[in-house]
């Protein structure tokens, strides 16, 4: 859905996003590494089960729930990406989701 | 960190910054606490780290944020990004999380500038992957340099709707079309409005602006959509949209909404500060004099949290909330406030003007803010869909608090950030009401979640 423009130097850091070990830029939040690399969903509903993603990208609508470094309900929009960190999607309230 | 400071500022957009820039200088202990990783608030996202090639193609307005935190970081206020506000009551006491860690923090001035969010307006297919808010999208390009990579389509209305194909086009973006939901009778009503506007005239020539640039590259723009949708098996595959009287789809992975902003009013409100109803900008907003302060002494309000003016009048709100508190504290005179405050009184007066032209001509129209799709989800967390308000409605319950207990709409983890203004319009609707009768849902400290985890901490802090 989304892509990082180039713009000249890239300074990246990895980070296993649902098992694949990915690079992603510095700095930016969980939620933007998933959304440019293929990850269509990031966690599915508690009520219905349906697939949901980050909607606002400022903290106040609570859909881009993640599983962050084994840590469910983490607001992916609003968590930095570091080196090695490890994140899934999240399944209804909790564990993280088998195969993504 | 101190435990009481003489100004706090939540928020670190153009009005905290403004605030705390006039207000630090004075020499008074002055901290702004900010939720963001880095200062600039939404507006001016990234405003410090973005690389100029990327600022370029934001455009000029985006750059002036530069300005506002170079003066800032020249100043003596202190500042604490990673700082999640969790509550502020009329003492003037302010929770807050810092490394899921809480703490109370008190001040003898509390400005809050906590600026805007999107006005969620539901429409069916609105939960899908892909769908998204025109607000995301421009964050994500600030902050991250990440844009559409298989065209987007742009729908709603506003003004930042055709800013950000506008910004799109320049970073190469494939705006698939700009669906522009305002009804053609919003046009007319807002001619009356017009002439006030023509004094805010460089608004509307940057507008007219983005319009000739995008009809020139060719991206369709159509005007008096309705009945916008998303459909998709289990994401976004489509949009589909009523315009001239046909039924037409535009397939896409994306779709980026904005219906206006309205003020993040949480923290006033579980402060218990008075708000009213906007009927122009259709939104609650907390009462405050020119000033910025509010019903509740010592606690003022600056930026679009106080109602929606812009970053510009934001900036010269934040100055006068900023002279305010320094009055208040005794480090100035009455006189001297007035004095420092005229240029900031006329330019946030001169902001004014363009304003009601504007939101006359993107008023959403009352059939968006109140579906009547009955399989519209409205709350997102709880998946309530409307149907299901509009029969709690029939059944009684003719308030949005009670709407909210009877239904669980509003009670997930977003609070009723996301569906409490479509509540208000959609029980105002079926019981004939109107929407300033409703009421708010009622904020209640925690304002944001906090865990079982992060509260202990700050029982041992207290008990220590
Ligand atoms: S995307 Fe809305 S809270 Fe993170």
């Amino acid at each position: 859905m989304f892509k990082q423009l180039s713009e000249g130097q890239a300074d990246n850091v990895e980070i296993i996003l649902n098992g694949q070990s990915v690079l992603v830029s510095r700095g930016i939040s969980v939620a933007a590494a998933a959304l440019s690399h293929q990850q269509r969903f990031t966690r599915t509903t508690p009520v219905s089960d349906s697939k949901r993603a980050p909607f606002c990208m400022m903290g106040v609508c609570y859909d881009c729930l993640m599983v962050i470094d084994g840590k469910a309900n983490q607001q992916a929009c609003a968590t930095y990406v570091q080196q090695g960190m490890r994140v899934d999607n999240q399944q209804g309230v909790g564990p993280a989701m088998e195969n993504g | 960190m101190k435990n009481h400071y003489q100004l706090l500022i939540i928020g670190g957009g153009p009005a905290g910054l403004a605030a705390a820039t006039i207000a630090a200088k004075d020499g008074i202990s002055c901290a702004v606490l900010d939720e963001q990783p880095t200062l600039g608030g939404q507006i001016y996202r990234a405003i410090e780290s973005i690389p100029e090639q990327r600022a370029k193609k934001l455009g000029s307005e985006y750059r002036r944020g530069k300005n506002i935190a170079e003066a800032f970081r020249l100043s003596d206020a202190e500042y604490y990004p990673n700082t999640k506000v969790w509550s502020l009551n009329n003492q003037r006491e302010v929770g807050i999380l810092q490394n899921d860690k809480a703490s109370i923090l008190s001040a003898d001035q509390v400005i809050v500038a906590s600026g805007a969010m999107e006005r969620p307006v539901p429409f069916p297919g609105w939960t899908l992957p892909g769908v998204m808010q025109a607000g995301a999208g421009q964050i994500l390009y600030k902050s991250a340099g990440i844009v559409p990579d298989n065209g987007v389509v742009l729908a709603g209305s506003g003004p930042l709707l055709l800013l950000l194909a506008w910004q799109y086009l320049h970073a190469g973006v494939e705006v698939k079309a700009l669906l522009d939901v305002t009804p053609l009778s919003n046009h007319i009503g807002a001619l009356p409005k017009f002439p006030r506007a023509l004094l805010a005239h460089h608004y509307l020539t940057k507008g007219i602006g983005y319009q000739i640039a995008l009809k020139r590259a060719g991206i369709p723009m159509l005007f008096g959509v309705s009945d916008l949708r998303a459909d998709g098996d289990g994401v976004c595959q489509s949009v589909g949209f009523k315009h001239s009287g046909k039924q037409k789809t535009i397939e896409s992975e994306l779709l980026l909404t904005h219906f206006g902003v309205i003020p993040h009013i949480w923290l006033t409100q579980s402060a218990g500060c008075k708000h009213q109803w906007d009927d122009s900008q259709q939104c609650w907003r907390p009462e405050h004099d020119e000033w910025g302060n509010t019903d509740i002494s010592g606690i003022l309000v600056a930026g679009d949290g106080a109602g929606i003016n812009g970053a510009r009048s934001a900036e010269h709100a934040g100055r006068l909330a900023g002279l305010e508190a320094l009055f208040a504290l005794g480090v100035i005179n009455q006189s001297e406030r007035d004095n420092r405050g005229v240029k900031e009184r006329k330019w946030v007066r001169g902001e004014r003007h363009i304003r009601p032209f504007l939101e006359k001509y993107y008023q959403i129209p009352k059939k968006l803010l109140a579906t009547d799709i009955d399989e519209t989800i409205i709350c997102r967390c709880e998946e309530i869909a409307a149907g299901e308000i509009r029969q709690a409605v029939r059944d009684g319950h003719d308030n949005t608090n009670q709407v909210k207990f009877f239904t669980r709409c509003g009670m997930g983890p977003c609070q009723g950030r996301q569906c409490s203004n479509a509540v208000a319009h959609l029980v105002a609707d079926e019981s004939g009401k109107s929407v300033k009768e409703m009421g708010h849902f009622r904020g209640r400290p925690p304002v944001a979640p906090l865990t079982l985890e992060q509260l202990a901490t700050l029982k041992q802090e207290v008990a220590e």
